[in-house]
């Protein structure tokens, strides 16, 4: 018999995201994605001077700040032909670097990790042993027997208040899950190590960008915080060594607290290397610009696209392939849209609040569904990695097989949700160790007397062409991330933006054909209805940036019960 | 539990938890001296539980929270203040979050404080953002009631922000356009600065009540003077030097920003002696002019940002500065008036009645 579960809200996330799911014997056999909330930035956007779009945009999310910021930028250089300056380009490196490896540890630490590791058991740990299995693990500081036992004394403590705070009303004891409390009582001293941890490392982006969420240091052609290393107002050699000590602290935690976290967990959840996958279809854009060629050239991670998850090939991209369907979404019916034509006129057609279920049948999501050559596309870290893996990118290819080595599994473990969560993982450690080389080649830069932060010829729409186009690509750490605009007179005449939660996110397309979260969630098990842990772990793989909710009704869609959620 | 076995909890010491309190009390303006008062109201068991709620945003100010200058004491204010209900915090969700919400409404009815984080769209009953299956308004209408105040936080639940934008496409506004009967506080920003929530919460803690309140809904002591007042360029503004070009050597040397389009004169905010991250940097200090994000009628009053205010010439600041927000705020009124917002919030005994005929008056 069949039954269909809602998810609503999913919390640890950002943003208001639904999940109904079918359930036949015990396992997922369709699923559909919705998003709740709509804002209409791209309409607020029009008529607007397009060097503050990137302030605008940027809001478009307070947790993955700064990607909309250089999307946006890069769509209004591509559009009138700037060329940024080498120090802005390693600026805006730097940036997004430590973008990447603060989102990562947040999203396992604290918006993932509950979903592998049971807090309650953590409390009949021994904190002998548990020292024994940091030790064995790293030479991370925190690893005595003191330490895990004063950590065990404040979670029983806090237990005993009888107010758990955000640790209240979950799943503990699921049978899902599976570390010894030994794992749960180490995961758990991390996560509050990660709290600290990932507060200070984001004091990057605050050196470089003024402050963090939402920093505000971006120009269009370049950035506004300046470089002289005579100056106090200025990146200097002080700013240089302050920014170096952040990264050492990032490096240290990831190299010796969060990869072998991911090394001692994953063995207990091997079986999640066969569940999660998507069609095998990849996307990535590529990201870190290095050398004097300036973006998008020369880019440290590759773009390109795997299709049906076949390795050997990798396919170029070619943005005029991009479309947005809205035949399941709540919009004007306009057919399938390249961005630059992309319309945003709302139409809800759904239930009216307060409602049960959505018409999964007809329009049921403010996001669009975007579409490469007609396919929907996974995109994220796993994308990324395995898009330089089957490029032959050394540093991938080394790190990613002394994973899939040390777990003794093949490449195929990689599409699924424990690969999506490994990936994000290893790309982290790439990253965090590319910092350093790029802060050294601003230091050097600037050391060689060039102080241009900005191409300032064109910062007059003056000197303006009257009509232009341009898209501004970034590799996000949720996945490829576009903005294309059109302007005339100066002025913002279309905007569209294909976020990754929309290519992860996004309904059924006028084929019928199912977006990734949908895709992904069909053949999850899910041991207990009322207790959907199995959907949680899926979805929040792909660290959503949406929000969802739980119901279950039987297959005649009446409401059975409430299901409880995670 | 008291507040000593919770800072033993979370292993801070005495000494850390005192300088906490000393920066809390010169965020408010309070003489040191006030610090072991401080202290003492937070050592009193008397936890206020918060729900927050989260409707047409980015999360910006829950990451704001996250961000947090002082870490351990971060997470001890959430603990003091008992956090009932937050989507993105909380391990429970769905109808779990939901009773879990409900019952803390409904055991400390008049006693909770309702922290509100985005926009509330109100076009078309609410359809715009539900959770839940349920509308922002049908939330906020429920858990309003029972609130014995409520915090909007960033600038779209102060006052619509970004949402509310031309041509505002969901017809978003902020909290205190919709909520009657209970005391509003405005926390704006985009994002809002965890320090003045802090702020504001302990000063709530230590006096028993809300803070002097500007006709905007904002507290005095971290709104109550100009960007511009305070601003570490202000001398070069003075000495009319002007950054002209982004990276020339005004630039470099931290000159005026006011031509690259700062509206640092007509903002009000205490960014320039607060600071962010720890008080690391601010905007203006990484080269970069305000763009008056704690305002009402942000954006459309401030943008285009890098467009010059008009009429401020280099000397003879005070009354020009004051002419030039004074214009703004006519230009937010026109906006607002254009929406139909007017803000009616009714006197609970902490909050003074808004002066609603202040926009009218500068309009006119």
């Amino acid at each position: 018999m069949a039954e269909r579960i809602v998810v609503d809200p999913i919390t640890r996330i950002e943003g208001h995201l639904r999940i109904e799911a079918k359930v036949e014997d015990g396992k997922i056999v369709d699923a559909w994605s919705s998003s709740t909330m709509f804002r209409g930035i791209e309409k607020i956007l029009q008529g607007r001077d397009p060097r503050d779009a990137w302030y605008i945009t940027q809001r478009f999310c307070g947790v993955c700040t700064t990607v909309h910021a250089i999307a946006s930028i890069r769509s209004v250089e591509n559009a009138v032909g700037m060329k940024v300056p080498y120090n802005a380009e390693m600026i805006r490196n730097l940036i997004m670097g430590m973008q990447y490896v603060q989102d990562h540890v947040i999203h396992f630490y604290h918006l993932h990790a509950l979903d592998w590791v049971d807090i309650v058991s953590a409390l009949s740990a021994d904190p002998k042993k548990t020292a024994q299995l940091q030790q064995s693990v790293s030479d991370w500081k925190y690893s005595s027997e003191d330490y895990f036992k004063s950590v065990k004394d404040k979670l029983t403590a806090f237990a005993k208040t009888g107010r758990l705070g955000p640790f209240g009303n979950a799943y503990w004891g699921h049978s899902a899950y599976k570390l010894p409390p030994e794992a749960n009582l180490m995961a758990a001293a991390h996560y509050l190590q990660a709290l600290e941890v990932q507060k200070e490392i984001i004091k990057v982006h605050a050196v470089l960008g003024s402050k963090n969420p939402h920093p505000q240091t971006f120009l269009v052609g370049g950035m506004s915080i300046p470089c002289d290393p005579n100056s106090q107002n200025a990146i200097n050699a002080d700013k240089i060594a302050m920014i170096q000590q952040y990264i050492q602290t990032a490096k240290e935690f990831v190299e010796k607290v969060y990869i072998p976290d991911i090394i001692a967990v994953a063995p207990f959840y091997l079986d999640w290397g066969g569940i999660g996958a998507c069609n095998g279809n990849y996307l990535s854009y590529g990201e870190f610009p290095e050398g004097r060629d300036g973006f998008p050239n020369n880019l440290w991670l590759p773009a390109g696209i795997i299709k049906g998850g076949d390795l050997s090939k990798v396919h170029p991209v070619d943005q005029e392939k991009i479309t947005e369907d809205v035949v399941h979404s709540w919009f004007e019916d306009t057919g399938p849209r390249h961005p630059y034509k992309g319309e945003t006129d709302k139409k809800y057609t759904g239930p009216k609040p307060p409602y049960e279920y959505l018409d999964v049948e007809d329009k049921y999501s403010f996001v669009k569904s975007p579409r490469y050559d007609g396919e929907a596309m996974e995109v994220g870290p796993l994308s990324r990695m395995l898009v330089a893996y089957a490029s032959g990118h050394k540093e991938v290819v080394d790190t990613v097989n002394y994973v899939l080595n040390t777990l003794n599994v093949g490449p195929e473990a990689l599409f699924s949700t424990l690969g999506r969560t490994a990936a994000r993982a290893i790309e982290t450690l790439l990253t965090v160790n590319k910092l350093d080389g790029w802060l050294m080649d601003l230091a050097n830069n600037i050391n060689s007397g060039d102080y241009a932060i900005q191409d300032t010829s064109k910062w007059s729409p003056d000197d303006w062409p009257k009509t232009a186009q341009g898209y501004g690509w970034h590799e996000a750490p949720r996945g490829a991330l576009g903005h294309w605009i059109v302007i005339e007179d100066k002025a913002i005449k279309n905007y569209q933006a294909v976020v990754p939660s929309t290519w992860n996110a996004g309904p059924r397309d006028a084929d019928g054909k199912s977006g990734p979260y949908e895709l992904s969630l069909i053949g999850t098990p899910v041991a207990d209805p009322e207790q959907p842990l199995e959907i949680l772990r899926t979805i929040h793989s792909f660290d959503p940036c949406l929000a969802c909710a739980v119901h279950v009704y039987d297959e005649k869609d009446k409401l059975r019960s409430k299901v409880k959620v995670l | 539990m008291g507040l000593r076995e919770k800072l033993d909890l979370y292993g801070i010491s005495r000494r850390d938890f005192l300088k906490f309190c000393s920066a809390v009390s010169a965020t408010l303006a309070l003489p040191p001296a006030m610090a072991p008062k401080v202290a003492e109201a937070l050592e009193s068991d008397n936890r206020p539980p918060v729900i927050w709620l989260e409707f047409q945003s980015c999360s910006g100010d829950s990451e704001s929270l996250l961000r947090s200058g002082r870490p351990e004491v971060g997470e001890l204010v959430l603990d003091i203040i008992s956090l009932d209900y937050a989507e993105v915090l909380m391990a429970a969700a769905g109808h779990q979050a939901e009773e879990a919400k409900n019952k803390s409404m409904e055991e400390n009815k008049g006693k909770y404080i309702l922290v509100v984080e985005g926009a509330i769209p109100q076009d078309e009953d609410g359809v715009y953002c539900c959770i839940a299956g349920d509308s922002a308004l049908n939330h906020l209408e429920k858990a309003a009631e029972g609130a014995a105040m409520i915090i909007a936080v960033g600038n779209c639940a102060c006052y619509g922000g970004i949402p509310a934008g031309y041509p505002n496409p969901t017809g978003a506004v902020g909290v205190a356009d919709l909520v009657k009967g209970v005391p509003v506080v405005n926390v704006p920003g985009c994002p809002m600065n965890c320090d003045n929530l802090t702020g504001l919460i302990v000063h709530y803690l230590l006096f028993g009540k809300l803070p002097a309140l500007d006709a905007n809904l904002r507290p005095h002591f971290a709104f109550g003077k100009r960007i511009h007042d305070n601003c570490e360029r202000r001398a070069h503004f003075d000495a009319g030097q002007f950054v002209e070009q982004w990276g020339d050597e005004g630039h470099r040397d931290g000159w005026c920003l006011y031509k690259m389009g700062c509206k640092g004169p007509q903002s009000w905010h205490n960014c320039p002696t607060l600071r962010w991250n720890d008080g690391l940097s601010w905007p203006v200090m990484a080269g970069h002019g305000c763009v008056g994000c704690s305002e009402p009628g942000f954006l459309d009053t401030m943008a285009p940002f890098y467009g010059r205010l008009p009429n401020v010439p280099g000397f003879g600041v005070e009354s020009t500065a004051t002419s030039v927000g004074l214009k703004i705020m006519g230009a937010a009124a026109v906006i607002f008036g254009a929406h139909g917002i007017v803000s009616i919030i009714r006197n609970r005994g902490t909050v003074k009645k808004v002066e609603e005929g202040l926009y009218e008056s500068e309009d006119k």
